[in-house]
C-alpha cells in the first residue's frame, strides 16, 4: 500500500460528504478536512494541505467556484473535483476553466463518483 | 409559468429518485395550488432569482427521507439532522439540474428547511404556485413550483 492521498471534502450537506467518504473509502485515500461553507474551506484547506478536493458551488459564506480560484492562488497543484448541483453546460465549462481537474454533476451514483475520482488521481 | 417548466421540474425530480435510489418516483397530475396547505414533516426550500424569479420546495416525510438517507449511507442510524439535511439537499439537487434548461442565469439560493406541519409554506403571492404529487414507493411528498 502506497502512500495514502490526502483528501478534502467540501459541501454544506452532512449527507452528502459522509456519501463521497463512504463511496471513496476503496480508495487508498485519508480524509484530512471537511467543511460545510466556502469560509471554513479556505480555512481548512489552508491549514491541511489536501493532494484533492472534492468542491461544492452553492454553499453559505463564499460560494466553491470562488474557493476554487482561492485555492489555486494558494497551492496551484491541487486537483480539485467540483460536485455539484449546478449541472449545465455552462457552470462545468467554467469551473474547468478556472482549474478545475473535473466535474460531476449531483445526483451521483457511487460508481460515478468512483469513476470521476479514479481519473483525477492518474491525472498528473 | 408554462407546461415546459413543469416537464423541466418533473424530470429532474424524477432523474434524483433514479439516480440515487434505483427506483423510479411516479409524478400525479400537476395543479395550482389554492390556500390549502401543502405541508409534510420536512421542507426543503429553494429561493429562485435572476432570470427567473419564486420558489421551490418539496415537502416529505421523515419515513421517506430516512428510507432514501439509509440507502445512500447505507446505516440504519439516521439522525433528525441528517433527515433534515437531506430534504435540503434534494430540494438544491432538483432546482440545480434545472439549469440544463433554463441555464446559468437561474440561480438559487442555499436550502432552508422547515421541520414539522407549519401552517404552510409561504409563497411569493403574486405568482401562481403549481403542485406536482410525487409517490415513491409507497411514501407521498410533493414538489411546489412557484416561478414568475
Amino acid at each position: 500500500m502506497g502512500k495514502k492521498v490526502r483528501l478534502m471534502i467540501v459541501d454544506d450537506s452532512v449527507i452528502i460528504r459522509q456519501a463521497i467518504h463512504k463511496y471513496l473509502k476503496d480508495f487508498n485515500i485519508e480524509v484530512v478536512g471537511t467543511a460545510e461553507d466556502g469560509k471554513a474551506a479556505i480555512e481548512v484547506f489552508k491549514e491541511m494541505k489536501p493532494e484533492i478536493v472534492t468542491l461544492d458551488i452553492t454553499m453559505p459564506e463564499i460560494d466553491g467556484l470562488t474557493v476554487l480560484e482561492e485555492m489555486l492562488k494558494i497551492d496551484k497543484s491541487v486537483k480539485v473535483m467540483v460536485v455539484t448541483a449546478l449541472s449545465d453546460k455552462a457552470t462545468g465549462l467554467k469551473a474547468i476553466k478556472l482549474g478545475a481537474k473535473s466535474f460531476l454533476p449531483k445526483p451521483f451514483t457511487p460508481e460515478k463518483l468512483k469513476e470521476s475520482f479514479e481519473r483525477i488521481i492518474r491525472q498528473e | 409559468m408554462k407546461e415546459t417548466d413543469l416537464h423541466f421540474f418533473i424530470d429532474s425530480t424524477v432523474n434524483y429518485f433514479e439516480e440515487v435510489t434505483n427506483e423510479k418516483a411516479a409524478t400525479g397530475i400537476p395543479y395550482i395550488k389554492d390556500e390549502s396547505p401543502v405541508v409534510l414533516e420536512y421542507t426543503g426550500i429553494i429561493g429562485i432569482s435572476g432570470k427567473r424569479k419564486g420558489s421551490v420546495y418539496i415537502t416529505a416525510t421523515q419515513a421517506m427521507l430516512h428510507e432514501i438517507a439509509h440507502i445512500i449511507l447505507g446505516i440504519e442510524e439516521v439522525g433528525r439532522d441528517d433527515i433534515k439535511d437531506l430534504v435540503g439537499e434534494i430540494a438544491n439537487t432538483i432546482s440545480g439540474n434545472v439549469r440544463q434548461a433554463y441555464g446559468s442565469d437561474f440561480m438559487i439560493s442555499v436550502p432552508v428547511v422547515v421541520e414539522g406541519k407549519a401552517k404552510d409554506i409561504k409563497l411569493p403571492e403574486n405568482i401562481q404556485s403549481f403542485v406536482i404529487p410525487l409517490t415513491w414507493r409507497e411514501h407521498k411528498s410533493f414538489l411546489v413550483v412557484c416561478l414568475e
